[in-house]
Protein backbone atom coordinates (compact mmCIF):
# COMPACT_ATOMS: atom_id res chain seq x y z
CA UNK A 1 0.00 0.00 0.00
CA UNK A 2 1.22 3.47 -0.79
CA UNK A 3 2.07 5.64 2.18
CA UNK A 4 -0.97 7.74 3.11
CA UNK A 5 -0.76 11.46 2.49
CA UNK A 6 0.28 13.36 5.60
CA UNK A 7 0.14 17.06 6.32
CA UNK A 8 3.35 18.59 7.67
CA UNK A 9 2.43 20.37 10.88
CA UNK A 10 5.84 21.68 11.99
CA UNK A 11 5.48 25.09 13.62
CA UNK A 12 8.69 26.60 12.24
CA UNK A 13 9.66 30.04 13.58
CA UNK A 14 6.15 30.44 15.01
CA UNK A 15 7.12 27.75 17.50
CA UNK A 16 9.49 30.22 19.16
CA UNK A 17 6.62 32.48 20.23
CA UNK A 18 3.32 31.19 21.50
CA UNK A 19 1.41 34.32 22.48
CA UNK A 20 2.09 34.60 26.20
CA UNK A 21 0.81 31.19 27.12
CA UNK A 22 4.25 29.73 27.59
CA UNK A 23 6.76 29.74 30.40
CA UNK A 24 9.31 32.48 30.99
CA UNK A 25 12.20 30.19 30.00
CA UNK A 26 10.78 29.87 26.46
CA UNK A 27 10.92 33.64 25.99
CA UNK A 28 14.40 33.70 27.48
CA UNK A 29 15.32 31.06 24.87
CA UNK A 30 13.82 33.06 22.01
CA UNK A 31 15.47 36.29 23.12
CA UNK A 32 18.77 34.47 23.54
CA UNK A 33 18.65 33.31 19.92
CA UNK A 34 17.57 36.69 18.57
CA UNK A 35 20.27 38.56 20.48
CA UNK A 36 22.74 35.93 19.28
CA UNK A 37 21.79 36.64 15.67
CA UNK A 38 22.05 40.39 16.34
CA UNK A 39 25.51 40.00 17.83
CA UNK A 40 26.79 37.94 14.92
CA UNK A 41 25.42 40.51 12.47
CA UNK A 42 27.23 43.22 14.39
CA UNK A 43 30.38 41.13 14.48
CA UNK A 44 30.44 40.72 10.69
CA UNK A 45 29.78 44.44 10.13
CA UNK A 46 32.43 45.31 12.66
CA UNK A 47 35.04 43.18 10.88
CA UNK A 48 34.11 44.64 7.49
CA UNK A 49 34.22 48.25 8.67
CA UNK A 50 37.44 48.00 10.62
CA UNK A 51 39.12 46.06 7.81
CA UNK A 52 38.76 49.20 5.70
CA UNK A 53 41.76 50.54 7.66
CA UNK A 54 43.89 48.17 5.60
CA UNK A 55 43.10 50.37 2.58
CA UNK A 56 44.49 53.51 4.14
CA UNK A 57 43.41 56.27 6.50
CA UNK A 58 41.05 57.84 3.96
CA UNK A 59 39.09 54.63 3.41
CA UNK A 60 38.87 54.25 7.16
CA UNK A 61 37.53 57.77 7.64
CA UNK A 62 35.02 57.31 4.84
CA UNK A 63 33.72 54.05 6.27
CA UNK A 64 33.53 55.45 9.75
CA UNK A 65 31.52 58.31 8.29
CA UNK A 66 29.14 55.82 6.68
CA UNK A 67 28.31 54.28 10.02
CA UNK A 68 28.06 57.44 12.07
CA UNK A 69 24.34 58.28 11.61
CA UNK A 70 21.77 58.26 14.43
CA UNK A 71 20.45 54.88 13.28
CA UNK A 72 23.87 53.38 13.87
CA UNK A 73 24.12 55.16 17.20
CA UNK A 74 20.88 53.52 18.36
CA UNK A 75 21.95 50.26 16.69
CA UNK A 76 25.16 50.29 18.66
CA UNK A 77 23.22 50.65 21.88
CA UNK A 78 21.08 47.68 20.85
CA UNK A 79 24.31 45.75 20.47
CA UNK A 80 25.20 46.69 24.02
CA UNK A 81 21.78 45.55 25.27
CA UNK A 82 22.05 42.29 23.32
CA UNK A 83 25.50 41.66 24.70
CA UNK A 84 24.40 42.21 28.30
CA UNK A 85 21.38 39.93 27.94
CA UNK A 86 23.23 37.26 25.98
CA UNK A 87 26.08 37.20 28.50
CA UNK A 88 23.92 37.09 31.63
CA UNK A 89 21.48 34.53 30.26
CA UNK A 90 24.41 32.61 28.77
CA UNK A 91 26.01 32.17 32.18
CA UNK A 92 22.72 30.71 33.44
CA UNK A 93 22.52 28.40 30.43
CA UNK A 94 26.08 27.15 30.89
CA UNK A 95 25.31 26.23 34.50
CA UNK A 96 21.96 24.67 33.58
CA UNK A 97 23.25 22.75 30.60
CA UNK A 98 26.06 21.24 32.63
CA UNK A 99 23.34 19.94 34.89
CA UNK A 100 24.32 22.07 37.91
CA UNK A 101 21.13 23.89 38.84
CA UNK A 102 18.43 21.54 37.59
CA UNK A 103 18.31 19.42 40.74
CA UNK A 104 18.41 15.66 41.04
CA UNK A 105 15.73 13.35 39.69
CA UNK A 106 12.91 13.05 42.20
CA UNK A 107 9.62 11.25 42.50
CA UNK A 108 7.05 13.46 40.71
CA UNK A 109 4.16 14.39 43.00
CA UNK A 110 1.22 16.36 41.65
CA UNK A 111 1.18 19.37 41.21
CA UNK A 112 4.53 18.71 39.58
CA UNK A 113 7.57 20.77 40.37
CA UNK A 114 10.26 20.47 37.74
CA UNK A 115 13.85 21.47 37.13
CA UNK A 116 12.43 24.80 35.96
CA UNK A 117 11.56 25.64 39.56
CA UNK A 118 15.08 24.73 40.65
CA UNK A 119 16.86 27.03 38.22
CA UNK A 120 14.41 29.92 38.40
CA UNK A 121 16.16 31.77 41.28
CA UNK A 122 19.29 31.84 39.12
CA UNK A 123 17.25 33.16 36.20
CA UNK A 124 15.83 35.93 38.35
CA UNK A 125 19.26 36.88 39.71
CA UNK A 126 20.75 36.97 36.21
CA UNK A 127 17.89 39.11 34.90
CA UNK A 128 18.26 41.59 37.77
CA UNK A 129 21.99 41.71 37.05
CA UNK A 130 21.26 42.31 33.36
CA UNK A 131 18.83 45.11 34.24
CA UNK A 132 21.45 46.80 36.45
CA UNK A 133 24.02 46.60 33.64
CA UNK A 134 21.50 48.03 31.17
CA UNK A 135 20.76 51.00 33.43
CA UNK A 136 24.47 51.65 34.04
CA UNK A 137 25.37 51.35 30.36
CA UNK A 138 22.35 53.42 29.31
CA UNK A 139 23.41 56.21 31.64
CA UNK A 140 26.96 56.06 30.37
CA UNK A 141 25.94 55.89 26.70
CA UNK A 142 23.18 58.49 26.56
CA UNK A 143 24.03 60.88 29.41
CA UNK A 144 27.81 61.04 29.48
CA UNK A 145 28.57 60.96 25.74
CA UNK B 1 -38.79 28.15 42.04
CA UNK B 2 -35.95 29.08 39.75
CA UNK B 3 -34.07 26.29 38.04
CA UNK B 4 -30.90 25.40 39.88
CA UNK B 5 -27.70 26.36 38.08
CA UNK B 6 -25.80 23.11 37.57
CA UNK B 7 -22.87 24.98 36.11
CA UNK B 8 -23.48 23.48 32.66
CA UNK B 9 -22.54 25.71 29.75
CA UNK B 10 -22.64 25.78 25.96
CA UNK B 11 -19.05 25.71 24.74
CA UNK B 12 -17.99 26.38 21.17
CA UNK B 13 -15.53 23.75 19.98
CA UNK B 14 -13.33 24.88 17.09
CA UNK B 15 -11.70 21.74 15.78
CA UNK B 16 -8.95 21.42 13.20
CA UNK B 17 -10.01 18.91 10.54
CA UNK B 18 -7.93 17.23 7.86
CA UNK B 19 -8.95 14.41 5.57
CA UNK B 20 -5.97 13.23 3.50
CA UNK B 21 -8.30 11.90 0.81
CA UNK B 22 -10.12 15.14 0.10
CA UNK B 23 -8.24 18.06 1.73
CA UNK B 24 -5.09 19.87 0.68
CA UNK B 25 -4.70 21.56 4.06
CA UNK B 26 -6.42 21.47 7.45
CA UNK B 27 -9.42 23.70 8.11
CA UNK B 28 -11.49 24.54 11.19
CA UNK B 29 -14.95 23.24 11.91
CA UNK B 30 -17.20 24.47 14.71
CA UNK B 31 -19.50 22.56 17.04
CA UNK B 32 -21.45 23.58 20.13
CA UNK B 33 -21.50 21.21 23.06
CA UNK B 34 -23.43 21.38 26.33
CA UNK B 35 -20.67 20.91 28.89
CA UNK B 36 -21.28 19.76 32.46
CA UNK B 37 -18.73 20.48 35.18
CA UNK B 38 -16.15 17.70 35.30
CA UNK B 39 -16.48 16.86 31.61
CA UNK B 40 -13.12 16.26 29.94
CA UNK B 41 -12.05 17.38 26.47
CA UNK B 42 -12.13 13.72 25.46
CA UNK B 43 -15.77 13.41 26.57
CA UNK B 44 -16.58 16.54 24.59
CA UNK B 45 -15.12 14.93 21.48
CA UNK B 46 -17.15 11.77 22.09
CA UNK B 47 -20.26 13.88 22.44
CA UNK B 48 -19.59 15.47 19.03
CA UNK B 49 -18.85 12.15 17.37
CA UNK B 50 -21.92 10.53 18.87
CA UNK B 51 -24.44 13.27 18.25
CA UNK B 52 -23.17 15.69 15.62
CA UNK B 53 -20.43 14.45 13.33
CA UNK B 54 -19.47 10.80 13.07
CA UNK B 55 -16.53 11.59 10.77
CA UNK B 56 -14.41 13.24 13.49
CA UNK B 57 -11.25 11.20 14.16
CA UNK B 58 -8.84 11.17 17.10
CA UNK B 59 -6.87 8.62 19.08
CA UNK B 60 -7.60 7.48 22.64
CA UNK B 61 -7.66 4.33 24.66
CA UNK B 62 -7.41 4.39 28.45
CA UNK B 63 -9.36 7.60 29.29
CA UNK B 64 -7.19 8.03 32.39
CA UNK B 65 -3.83 9.48 31.43
CA UNK B 66 -1.99 6.20 31.18
CA UNK B 67 -1.81 5.14 27.52
CA UNK B 68 -0.51 8.39 25.99
CA UNK B 69 -2.82 8.24 22.95
CA UNK B 70 -4.86 11.39 23.35
CA UNK B 71 -2.23 14.16 23.31
CA UNK B 72 -3.59 17.17 21.40
CA UNK B 73 -3.26 20.93 21.18
CA UNK B 74 -6.05 22.39 23.31
CA UNK B 75 -6.36 26.17 23.48
CA UNK B 76 -2.83 26.39 22.14
CA UNK B 77 -1.20 24.04 24.63
CA UNK B 78 -0.30 20.39 24.24
CA UNK B 79 -2.16 18.25 26.79
CA UNK B 80 -3.96 14.94 27.27
CA UNK B 81 -7.62 15.29 26.27
CA UNK B 82 -8.66 12.74 28.90
CA UNK B 83 -6.77 14.53 31.63
CA UNK B 84 -8.13 18.05 31.04
CA UNK B 85 -11.52 19.31 32.18
CA UNK B 86 -13.18 21.67 29.74
CA UNK B 87 -14.50 24.16 32.29
CA UNK B 88 -11.05 24.42 33.86
CA UNK B 89 -9.81 25.67 30.48
CA UNK B 90 -12.57 27.94 29.23
CA UNK B 91 -16.05 29.37 29.73
CA UNK B 92 -16.76 29.94 26.05
CA UNK B 93 -14.44 28.70 23.31
CA UNK B 94 -12.22 25.64 23.04
CA UNK B 95 -9.83 25.25 20.11
CA UNK B 96 -8.56 21.75 19.46
CA UNK B 97 -5.89 20.73 16.97
CA UNK B 98 -3.48 17.84 16.44
CA UNK B 99 -0.08 18.01 18.20
CA UNK B 100 2.20 20.27 16.15
CA UNK B 101 5.72 19.26 15.05
CA UNK B 102 4.29 15.93 13.88
CA UNK B 103 2.71 15.24 10.53
CA UNK B 104 -1.07 14.99 10.59
CA UNK B 105 -2.48 11.63 9.54
CA UNK B 106 -6.09 12.72 9.86
CA UNK B 107 -8.01 15.29 11.96
CA UNK B 108 -6.49 15.11 15.46
CA UNK B 109 -4.22 12.13 14.79
CA UNK B 110 -0.49 12.95 14.59
CA UNK B 111 2.09 10.59 13.12
CA UNK B 112 4.20 9.71 16.16
CA UNK B 113 6.41 7.23 14.32
CA UNK B 114 9.47 9.51 13.81
CA UNK B 115 9.54 10.07 17.59
CA UNK B 116 9.08 6.39 18.38
CA UNK B 117 11.78 5.37 15.89
CA UNK B 118 14.30 7.57 17.71
CA UNK B 119 13.07 6.11 20.98
CA UNK B 120 13.55 2.53 19.78
CA UNK B 121 17.00 3.36 18.35
CA UNK B 122 18.11 4.22 21.92
CA UNK B 123 17.47 0.63 23.11
CA UNK B 124 14.77 1.41 25.68
CA UNK B 125 15.54 -1.65 27.77
CA UNK B 126 18.27 -2.89 30.10
CA UNK B 127 21.44 -3.56 28.07
CA UNK B 128 24.02 -5.95 29.58
CA UNK B 129 27.19 -7.40 28.23
CA UNK B 130 27.35 -10.30 30.67
CA UNK B 131 23.90 -11.78 30.02
CA UNK B 132 20.65 -11.12 28.19
CA UNK B 133 18.13 -9.79 30.73
CA UNK B 134 15.24 -10.92 28.53
CA UNK B 135 16.37 -14.52 28.99
CA UNK B 136 16.90 -14.41 32.75
CA UNK B 137 13.82 -12.62 33.93
CA UNK B 138 13.79 -14.25 37.36
CA UNK B 139 17.14 -12.89 38.58
CA UNK B 140 16.93 -9.97 40.92
CA UNK B 141 19.31 -7.01 40.68
CA UNK B 142 21.17 -5.31 43.49
CA UNK B 143 19.69 -1.83 43.33
CA UNK B 144 19.11 0.49 46.26
CA UNK B 145 16.00 2.67 46.63
CA UNK B 146 18.25 5.73 46.14
CA UNK B 147 19.47 4.33 42.84
CA UNK B 148 15.88 3.73 41.83
CA UNK B 149 14.97 7.40 42.36
CA UNK B 150 17.70 8.42 39.89
CA UNK B 151 15.60 7.17 36.99
CA UNK B 152 12.12 6.54 38.40
CA UNK B 153 10.80 9.99 37.44
CA UNK B 154 11.82 9.53 33.80
CA UNK B 155 10.28 6.07 33.61
CA UNK B 156 6.78 7.56 34.00
CA UNK B 157 6.83 8.74 30.36
CA UNK B 158 3.79 7.54 28.41
CA UNK B 159 5.13 8.64 24.98
CA UNK B 160 2.23 11.01 24.40
CA UNK B 161 4.38 13.47 22.44
CA UNK B 162 3.12 16.60 24.24
CA UNK B 163 6.71 17.60 25.04
CA UNK B 164 7.69 17.27 21.36
CA UNK B 165 4.82 19.54 20.35
CA UNK B 166 5.81 22.20 22.88
CA UNK B 167 9.54 22.28 22.16
CA UNK B 168 10.67 25.35 20.17
CA UNK B 169 13.79 23.53 18.97
CA UNK B 170 11.59 20.75 17.56
CA UNK B 171 9.60 23.43 15.77
CA UNK B 172 12.47 24.49 13.56
CA UNK B 173 15.15 21.82 13.66
CA UNK B 174 14.42 18.90 11.35
CA UNK B 175 17.24 16.79 12.83
CA UNK B 176 16.46 17.21 16.51
CA UNK B 177 15.45 13.95 18.14
CA UNK B 178 13.35 15.79 20.71
CA UNK B 179 12.73 15.61 24.45
CA UNK B 180 10.81 12.32 24.53
CA UNK B 181 13.49 10.00 23.05
CA UNK B 182 16.38 11.89 24.68
CA UNK B 183 14.80 11.75 28.14
CA UNK B 184 14.36 8.00 27.68
CA UNK B 185 18.04 7.60 26.76
CA UNK B 186 18.81 9.11 30.13
CA UNK B 187 16.19 7.01 31.88
CA UNK B 188 18.19 3.88 30.95
CA UNK B 189 21.62 5.48 31.30
CA UNK B 190 20.77 6.48 34.87
CA UNK B 191 19.68 2.95 35.72
CA UNK B 192 22.39 1.05 37.65
CA UNK B 193 21.22 -2.23 36.11
CA UNK B 194 22.07 -0.97 32.63
CA UNK B 195 25.36 -1.00 30.74
CA UNK B 196 24.31 0.64 27.47
CA UNK B 197 25.66 4.17 28.02
CA UNK B 198 28.30 3.98 25.29
CA UNK B 199 25.78 2.96 22.65
CA UNK B 200 23.25 5.62 23.60
CA UNK B 201 25.97 8.25 23.94
CA UNK B 202 26.62 7.97 20.21
CA UNK B 203 23.00 8.87 19.50
CA UNK B 204 22.59 11.45 22.25
CA UNK B 205 25.86 13.21 21.46
CA UNK B 206 25.48 13.01 17.68
CA UNK B 207 23.48 14.94 15.12
CA UNK B 208 20.16 16.12 16.48
CA UNK B 209 21.19 15.09 19.97
CA UNK B 210 21.30 16.89 23.29
CA UNK B 211 23.40 19.84 22.12
CA UNK B 212 20.40 21.17 20.22
CA UNK B 213 18.45 21.63 23.44
CA UNK B 214 18.84 25.08 24.99
CA UNK B 215 16.60 24.64 27.94
CA UNK B 216 13.44 26.40 26.89
CA UNK B 217 11.91 24.02 29.41
CA UNK B 218 8.54 23.78 27.68
CA UNK B 219 8.77 20.00 27.55
CA UNK B 220 8.79 19.91 31.34
CA UNK B 221 6.06 22.53 31.56
CA UNK B 222 3.57 20.55 29.52
CA UNK B 223 4.45 16.97 30.48
CA UNK B 224 1.29 15.48 31.99
CA UNK B 225 3.25 12.90 33.97
CA UNK B 226 5.86 15.09 35.69
CA UNK B 227 8.66 13.41 33.75
CA UNK B 228 10.76 16.58 33.43
CA UNK B 229 12.55 15.74 30.15
CA UNK B 230 14.47 19.03 30.33
CA UNK B 231 16.13 17.82 33.53
CA UNK B 232 16.95 14.44 32.00
CA UNK B 233 18.56 16.09 28.99
CA UNK B 234 20.72 18.48 31.05
CA UNK B 235 21.84 15.66 33.36
CA UNK B 236 22.73 13.59 30.31
CA UNK B 237 24.74 16.49 28.82
CA UNK B 238 26.78 16.56 32.00
CA UNK B 239 27.37 12.81 31.85
CA UNK B 240 28.37 13.03 28.19
CA UNK B 241 30.83 15.87 28.79
CA UNK B 242 32.28 14.08 31.80
CA UNK B 243 32.64 10.90 29.74
CA UNK B 244 34.30 12.80 26.91
CA UNK B 245 36.81 14.43 29.26
CA UNK B 246 37.49 11.13 31.00
CA UNK B 247 36.10 12.46 34.29
CA UNK B 248 33.18 10.08 34.56
CA UNK B 249 33.16 7.61 37.41
CA UNK B 250 33.68 4.19 35.88
CA UNK B 251 31.01 1.92 37.22
CA UNK B 252 30.04 -1.58 36.24
CA UNK B 253 26.34 -2.33 35.99
CA UNK B 254 25.08 -3.80 39.26
CA UNK B 255 25.12 -7.53 39.87
CA UNK B 256 22.26 -9.93 40.21
CA UNK B 257 21.16 -12.36 42.84
CA UNK B 258 20.57 -15.73 41.21
CA UNK B 259 17.72 -18.01 42.19
CA UNK B 260 17.77 -18.90 45.90
CA UNK B 261 19.28 -22.43 46.15
CA UNK B 262 17.33 -23.04 49.38
CA UNK B 263 13.99 -22.05 47.90
CA UNK B 264 11.49 -24.91 47.95
CA UNK B 265 8.19 -25.08 46.19
CA UNK B 266 5.44 -24.72 48.78
CA UNK B 267 2.85 -27.43 48.86
CA UNK B 268 -0.59 -26.53 47.64
CA UNK B 269 0.67 -23.62 45.53
CA UNK B 270 0.15 -24.28 41.82
CA UNK B 271 3.39 -24.35 39.76
CA UNK B 272 4.23 -21.23 37.71
CA UNK B 273 3.30 -21.28 34.03
CA UNK B 274 6.10 -22.32 31.64
CA UNK B 275 8.37 -19.61 30.20
CA UNK B 276 7.02 -17.99 27.07
CA UNK B 277 10.51 -17.39 25.65
CA UNK B 278 13.23 -19.83 24.79
CA UNK B 279 15.76 -19.79 27.66
CA UNK B 280 18.57 -21.68 25.96
S1 LIG C 1 8.04 13.13 28.55
FE1 LIG C 1 5.97 13.64 29.24
S2 LIG C 1 5.12 14.87 27.58
FE2 LIG C 1 6.89 13.80 26.75
S3 LIG C 1 6.08 11.95 25.83
FE3 LIG C 1 6.70 11.46 27.92
S4 LIG C 1 4.85 11.72 29.16
FE4 LIG C 1 4.48 12.75 27.20
S1 LIG D 1 14.35 21.98 27.32
FE1 LIG D 1 15.23 21.32 25.38
S2 LIG D 1 13.94 19.64 24.75
FE2 LIG D 1 12.80 20.74 26.34
S3 LIG D 1 11.52 22.18 25.21
FE3 LIG D 1 13.45 23.15 25.67
S4 LIG D 1 14.77 22.91 23.90
FE4 LIG D 1 13.09 21.44 23.78
S1 LIG E 1 -6.81 8.24 26.54
FE1 LIG E 1 -5.04 7.31 27.40
S2 LIG E 1 -3.84 9.02 27.98
FE2 LIG E 1 -5.71 9.96 27.33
Amino acid sequence: MADPKKYDNRLGLKGWWGGGRWGFERYAYTLHRLTGLGLITYFVMHILVTSSRAFGADAWAEWMGNVAGPIFHVGEFLVVLSFIYHACNGIRLILVEFGFVVGKAEEPIYPYKTSLNKQRPLLIVMMILAALFVVAMGYDYWMLH
Amino acid sequence: MSKQDTGARDIRFIIRRFNPETDEAPHNKEYTVRVEPGMTVLEGLHQIKGEQDATLVWRFSCRMGVCGSCGMLVNGKPMLACNSQILHLTNSVLTIGPLPNFKILRDLVPDLMPMLKNHIAGKPHIVREDFDPALTPTDEYYQTPEELVRFLQFSYCIKCGCCMAACPTMALDLDYKGPMPLAQYHRYNADTRDGGFEERAKLAGGTGGVVRCHYAGECSNVCPKGVDPARAIQLMKRQLVAGYLGLAKQQEPCGTIGPDPNARHREGVPPPPPFTIDRK
